[in-house]
């Protein structure tokens, strides 16, 4: 039952007031044709906008159309023949190098970050020198990571190109991803929590495994997530070390060379026009698990953030 | 007595646990610092195997040959890098002259003008355009700003300008995401205050916003910069890779890092051909930690 709203003498309806300090669109429009300047000046940040959201949607829309007509289920199949040109092993290495990399990297990214926060104090030299690293490991580009895997694991190692190679350099390019923002999250937690639990009478490392850490999972995840990104959509750090073998099915083991999906594309672009079909089909599988682990990080990062 | 004896056991038997719990977080806090250090370590093992290989290279070839010759013939060992880096010079400009002013006003839109509703679309969608790998990008401008560029300049149209293009969208998710953090990071009243003497939005954001920003904006295009000079996959598919020094925007050119790519395909691995690569690559090397000092060095600035 709504109440009906009865009116003293002397009072107005709240709802009937008109805020001085609010402006109409003709008002609007009013104020711009004085200030000729800031009207241009909306209008250029209008276009800018509408410019970046076509960029997104001219790339997006062109390869979907392209590629979704490729899209068949041999492309799929669990061997790859010359006929149809599956990208099945493609898809298996990328999995198998993205686990492994972020395996390492993750342990060595939050490690590292669990230093940085919990035992050292910011301005330790030792932790200055290991940040200027991590900016410097992440600003390296991908082709100098390439470069460098092949000196070292294909030729100075003497592995030849192989998985094992592609992961380790892949390794050092996630690491510094994963640490910062493992700190990130190691920040975000709350020093009561810290206090409390050594209080209750934990240790240091207790408190760490037990309190600080899980509480940072959800950041610290995220970050694992992006790293995978990255991973997938990595080339030429993994031309020169995982290589990009032309025939190849599965490798039977780490230390045989093999091709990602992001590889497996640019073999198919080298060759020429008559495989363009597979390619677009390859970009389009590459765009969806990068949008999907892109949303992962972020739905992981939103949903199980706590507010202390 | 034995009361006294089961009190120095039980000590002792605690005094032990303690050791034991010592022990473990001195090691564990060892291995956390190692994980510290292996950063340190990568970065130095990057320094040593690259530049252990291109000083001597250079040295054979010359360092004053090496940078200001401008042929890259490798084949028939004239081994300037002049035109490499005026090519990655050039496509980075080229990149930043057609991303950043997109970029900066795109930042401004959302920061400033987007509706909720908009913004939960934009903010997706220029995270996408960040995750797109650059092969794809590549492809994209192969098979689009290419023919679209030879109809307009003649030529194949593998050029600087499809390549600036093509960089100029590979850098905006760059540009827009840091620029439009620290336009946020900007505390409100500087706004309001500008605001309240009369000044229009436009006015405030131009006159007061923009320039309280402008390390975080700064920073953006360096990292934008920097994305565009270490591009690789993409840009070999697009700029010809043909080692000259571009006189319009229709001619085709090289950049550092692909004429790696393209060159590592067919350089003889015993000679200075395939060391002249490994020497391209430490420069390239170089370059970015340069570029890393200046980030860091921008990094200081804080409200």
């Amino acid at each position: 039952m709504a109440k009906e709203l009865v009116l003293k003498e002397g009072e107005v309806d709240a709802r009937d007031i008109v805020p001085i300090n609010r402006q109409s669109a003709g008002d609007k429009l009013r104020a711009y044709l004085n200030k000729p300047f800031s009207f241009v000046l909306f209008i250029f940040v209008c276009i800018g906008a509408a410019l970046s959201a076509a960029a997104v949607l001219w790339v997006l829309g062109y390869t979907f159309a392209k590629g979704i007509p490729n899209l068949r289920l041999s492309l799929f199949a669990w061997t790859r023949t010359a006929e149809n040109l599956s990208m099945m092993p493609a898809l298996i290495n990328t999995v198998v190098i993205a686990l492994m990399s972020l395996l390492i990297a993750g342990v060595i990214g939050i490690f590292a970050a669990v230093f940085m926060v919990e035992y050292a104090r910011s301005t330790n030299i030792f932790v200055k020198i290991v940040r200027v690293a991590a900016e410097t490991l992440s600003g390296i580009p991908s082709i100098v990571y390439g470069i460098f895997g092949l000196i070292v694991f294909t030729e100075l190692f003497g592995w030849g190109y192989s998985l094992m190679g592609g992961i380790l350099t892949m390794t050092m390019m996630i690491m510094p991803l994963i640490m910062r923002t493992t700190e990130e999250a190691l920040r975000a937690v709350p020093d009561s929590f810290r206090e409390g639990s050594y209080a209750l009478g934990a240790g240091k490392l207790r408190t760490i495994f037990v309190i600080i850490l899980p509480s940072a999972m959800p950041g610290i995840i995220s970050g694992v997530i992006l790293g995978l990104g990255r991973v997938v959509g990595e080339t030429m750090a993994l031309v020169f070390t995982a290589g990009s073998p032309r025939n190849a099915l599965h490798p039977s083991g780490l230390m045989e060379q093999g091709s990602t999906l992001t590889v497996y594309m640019y073999a198919l672009i080298s060759e020429g026009n008559q495989h363009a079909g597979e390619a677009w089909a390859v970009a389009v599988v590459l765009i969806i698990l990068v949008v999907l682990i892109n949303a992962a990080a972020e739905l992981i990062g939103n949903k199980l953030k706590k507010e202390y | 007595m034995q009361q006294n004896s089961a009190a120095a056991a039980k000590s002792a038997a605690l005094s032990r646990a303690d050791t034991k719990n010592i022990v473990k977080e001195i090691a564990m806090k060892a291995l956390f610092a190692f994980a510290a250090a292996v950063f340190i370590m990568a970065v130095g093992v990057i320094c040593v195997y690259l530049l252990a290989q291109a000083i001597p290279t250079i040295n054979e070839i010359g360092w004053v040959k090496f940078i200001t010759d401008e042929k890259w013939i490798i084949r028939s060992g004239r081994f300037g890098i002049g035109s490499l880096v005026i090519g990655t010079v050039l496509s980075t400009v080229g990149a930043l002259i057609v991303g950043v002013p997109v970029g900066l006003l795109t930042a401004i839109f959302m920061a400033f003008y987007c509706p909720a509703w908009l913004y939960k679309i934009l903010k997706p969608l220029t995270n996408i355009l960040a995750g797109i790998p650059s092969i794809v990008y590549g492809y994209f401008g192969l098979t689009t700003i290419v023919p679209f560029s030879a109809e307009m300049f003649g030529g194949a149209g593998y050029n600087l300008f499809t390549t600036s293009v093509v960089l100029g969208i590979m850098v905006l998710p760059t540009i827009i995401s840091i620029s439009e953090n620290s336009l946020r990071a900007v505390p409100k009243s500087f706004y309001e205050g500008a605001v309240a003497l009369g000044a229009t939005k436009e006015r405030a954001i131009v006159k007061t916003m923009f320039p309280a920003a402008g390390s975080g904006i700064l920073t953006a295009v360096i990292l934008g910069m920097g994305r565009a000079i270490g591009e690789t996959a993409a840009i070999s598919l697009i700029c010809g890779n043909i080692a000259q020094i571009p006189d319009s925007l229709a001619d085709p050119f090289i950049t550092l890092a692909s004429a790696i790519s393209s060159g590592m395909g067919y350089a003889d691995p015993y000679n200075l051909e395939r060391a002249s690569l490994i020497a391209v690559a430490a420069v390239l090397f170089v370059i970015v930690l340069i570029i890393t000092t200046i980030v860091m060095m921008l990094k200081k600035k804080k409200y």
